[in-house]
């Protein structure tokens, strides 16, 4: 039981915090409306270079060639959090689920073609919206589904092509940015001949990458198998 | 009001909503919400005000980088979840101790 | 030909490292051994470009700012890598000893990938990319503290992980503000459009109660000491020596640039927090009874020294404030790894029963007191040169009262030093078990804190460097030679 005055206390505590951030959110408010109206922003420096980017979808041109470097160091930002989760401890096994029979038909229908949707998101994204995010998040999903169904993944998996698969995406890229430094000479600086199928392989690593790092997240710990069990 | 400043202003408020119950709410799991609520509000802004160019086609770069934010936030998200179910299995309760330490 | 580009090295080749420590868990030592020394080797390289040529602008992938990232190098972007290139080895040739196999196969890779985050944030030109990098820091440093285990580290690495996911959102938000003001996320491209609005404000407002959430200025300090406490010592180390400092160097990049118009207030309401956190952390320091505990509240009052630079606001504060931060990151990785070393042989870390630690731990013993001369600020430390840099730029500004922290600060530290170094010499009553603490720890320890010590000695060279590119406005050699004489 809470006593009178703490209560009080707390509900003081409440209402000037209401005040408070009721004046944060007129602040900025009023700081969005006294943006211009009109702005262009860098669509125009985008599209003049969309020509030699390698692509047709410009979110694929910034994200992979433009501003390519921040989706490098994103991809790291995946390993952190896979090792920050890892370091927590094994994931658990108690808790077996005993899966529907629905369940387990529907999964069984499903992931096959969720695969195939992430494919299909993979190649579209060169020229229409979709791309190695959105292509690793339903592989993700498919993933987390056969988890959620007790599908078991070989043992023999959990080691070493886990965590190559799981480093794909970063390395690719890293590697893919180095080449290019001693072909071009410019890190990530693609020749705009090339750049495509450059783009291409990055994102197919990617999305492998995404959709499996995800999926271990997923797991809440450390695989129990491997020399990080 | 153009649609654009509505949405942003919209997203304004996410922020600021997200950062009461953050600082309101005790459970970990609320916290975690109210900051991905807050982040919502961030990515709105970003997203809508790219919208502000004079044709059809908006300006893309805050697009991509709402994409980066949404992976970050997702990474962050995934491992705060983990630290949740481990506060909660070391200390009885997903709940933050009032006093740090001793 | 062309040149070696050192700024893409020192961010791939950590990267690099901590990939191979996470494919070859066996070989961790070795990879992590190799990347610390390969950094230290780009870190010269660069520094002799720097040095040959001035700042260094690198536009990745070839674009070029606004539409691609620029990467940026002057004089205060390398001395933080040097710093951090300086701390990274000690903490490294630390770790060695520290971790068991279980826990080294994944504080290697969280290490080289918090190093690789650090050199990309000091490199970094571009404020969305800041982000980027201040996420991938803060991530590794959570996943660092939670590495310890226990209840105590998990809940500090929840609250921090809280706390720094709070803070990089208001930061992006500021970010989304200017970007939409002004059409680019380039420092430099910013700097030279921004003009004051209300939007420039509510960023300034954003960003700066962001970064400083995450640099723990008084009273937002909340997280910092169980955070720091509760780490593993090579973590607490990194973590005090660096990880702070990465969100207030890019608080100084954005008032020295982005921010400069916005007048005197801001600047003053910064340094009358930092004089309340050097006073406020010394007194908690001084009534801990846990040495951690009593280093992490240290931290706290240090950090406030770095902000008595924003009222002053003279290109000689600044310098003064950043040797500061340099001596200290060597002073305080050096102490947090002593306090490692007394753990490990002690059992524990209750100041009250040190038992005869210093005749029995010389090595250890001198480390911690070396360290503790420079974060006292007694002459030939750096800590030294830094005070008296600032205490300077306070006179010359005519804002004598910012020498009461100063002053106070010191002897505020003096007294935690010497309570901690007294029970050192002293027997306890009980006697304990002790454990072997190895060589590696106690000399990687000794070596940081002599570096801090050396760093009072060798002031020119230093204060020379951050004169590449200029970033805190004129030259004051001058001056410099009188803080060298005194």
């Amino acid at each position: 039981m809470r006593s009178a005055g703490r209560r009080w206390h707390y509900l003081l505590f409440r209402w000037a915090l209401m005040l408070l951030l009721l004046a944060v959110a007129v602040g900025l408010g009023y700081a969005l409306l006294s943006l211009p109206q009109q702005a262009v922003g860098l669509s125009e420096q985008v599209s003049a270079n969309m020509a030699t980017s390698g692509v047709q979808n410009p979110v694929t041109a910034v994200l992979l060639n433009f501003r390519g470097y921040d989706t490098l160091l994103e991809m790291a930002v995946l390993l952190v959090a896979l090792l920050g989760v890892w370091s927590l401890g094994s994931a658990e096994v108690h808790r077996k689920i005993d899966p529907e029979p629905v369940l387990s038909l529907l999964v069984g229908g499903l992931a096959p073609m969720m695969i195939l949707m992430a494919g299909y998101l993979l190649w579209a994204g060169t020229n229409t919206p979709g791309g190695a995010f959105q292509a690793g998040s339903v592989l993700a999903a498919a993933g987390i589904l056969l988890l959620l169904s007790s599908k078991r993944f070989p043992v023999r998996l959990m080691g070493w092509p886990l965590r190559v698969v799981l480093l794909l995406g970063l390395g690719t890229f890293a590697a893919v940015g180095m080449t290019l430094l001693f072909v071009s000479g410019g890190f990530l600086q693609y020749p705009s001949s090339l750049a495509g199928a450059f783009i291409l392989f990055i994102e197919a690593a990617a999305t492998l990458s995404i959709g499996v790092t995800l999926a271990a997240l997923f797991l809440g710990g450390r695989p129990q198998a491997g020399p990080y069990r | 009001m153009s649609a654009v400043l509505l949405y942003a202003l919209t997203g304004a408020g996410l922020f600021t909503l997200g950062l009461y119950a953050l600082i309101i709410h005790a459970h970990l799991l609320r916290k975690i919400l109210a900051i991905n609520v807050m982040g919502s509000g961030v990515f709105l802004i970003l997203v809508a005000l790219g919208g502000r160019t004079a044709g059809a086609v908006p300006d893309v770069v805050p697009h991509a980088m709402v994409i980066t934010g949404i992976v970050v936030a997702v990474s962050a998200t995934a491992l705060a979840l983990a630290l949740v179910l481990r506060v909660q299995a070391a200390t009885g309760r997903a709940e933050l101790p009032e006093e740090p330490l001793e | 030909m062309q040149q070696i580009p050192w700024e893409v090295m020192l961010i791939l080749l950590p990267l690099a490292g901590a990939m191979a420590c996470f494919l070859w868990p066996r070989r961790t030592l070795l990879f992590g051994l190799i990347s610390a020394l390969g950094v230290g080797g780009c870190v010269a390289g660069l520094g002799w470009r720097l040095l040959e040529q001035g700042a260094q602008r690198y536009a990745v992938g070839g674009w070029g700012a606004p539409l691609g990232i620029d990467l940026y190098a002057d004089g205060l972007s390398l001395l933080m890598l040097i710093i951090t290139a300086l701390v990274g080895l000690g903490v490294s040739i630390y770790s060695i000893g520290y971790f068991e196999r279980r826990q080294a196969i994944l504080f290697w890779p969280l290490w080289l990938l918090l190093w690789s985050a650090l050199n990309a944030l000091f490199l970094s030109a571009d404020i969305f990319n800041l982000y980027v990098t201040l996420e991938l820091l803060g991530l590794a440093a959570v996943a660092l503290v939670a590495l310890a285990g226990g209840a105590n580290a998990l809940t500090a690495a929840m609250r921090y992980l809280l706390v720094n996911m709070l803070a990089s959102l208001c930061y992006l938000l500021g970010v989304a503000l200017l970007y939409h003001n002004f059409g680019s996320v380039d420092i430099a491209i910013l700097a030279q459009r921004v003009e004051a609005s209300p939007a420039v404000w509510a960023a300034m407002g954003l960003m700066s109660a962001g970064l400083l959430l995450k640099s723990a200025l008084f009273p937002l300090h909340f997280w910092l000491p169980p955070a720091h406490a509760s780490a593993p010592a090579p973590v607490s180390a990194l973590l005090s020596a660096l990880v702070v400092k990465a969100s207030f160097y890019i608080l100084l990049r954005l008032w020295l640039e982005i921010f400069p118009q916005t007048g005197a207030a801001p600047g003053q309401l910064l340094g009358v927090l930092g004089a309340a956190a050097v006073l406020w952390g010394g007194i908690q320091a001084l009534r801990q009874t846990r040495l951690k505990l009593l280093i992490a509240y240290s931290t706290v009052a240090q950090l406030g020294y770095l902000f008595l630079a924003f009222p002053l606001g003279s290109s000689f504060a600044w310098k003064g404030s950043l040797y500061l931060l340099l001596s200290h990151a060597l002073a305080k990785a050096a102490m947090f790894m002593a306090a490692g070393n007394i753990l490990r042989f002690c059992g524990h870390d209750r100041i009250a029963d040190l038992d005869r630690v210093a005749q029995r731990l010389p090595v250890t013993m001198i480390a911690f007191s070396v360290a503790g001369v420079s974060i006292v600020g007694l002459p030939p430390s750096g800590g030294f040169i830094g005070k008296w840099m600032l205490l300077e730029a306070a006179l010359r500004a005519g804002q004598w009262w910012w020498v009461i922290p100063l002053i106070l600060g010191g002897l505020l530290a003096a007294a935690y030093i010497f309570k901690v170094i007294g029970y050192a010499f002293t027997q306890a009553g009980v006697l304990r078990q002790t454990n072997k603490v190895p060589m590696s720890m106690e000399w990687a320890a000794l070596a940081l804190a002599l570096a801090a010590l050396l760093l009072g000695l060798v002031a020119l060279w230093p204060l020379s460097l951050m004169e590449i590119g200029l970033p805190f406005g004129g030259s004051e050699v001058d001056a410099i030679q009188r803080a060298e004489q005194s």
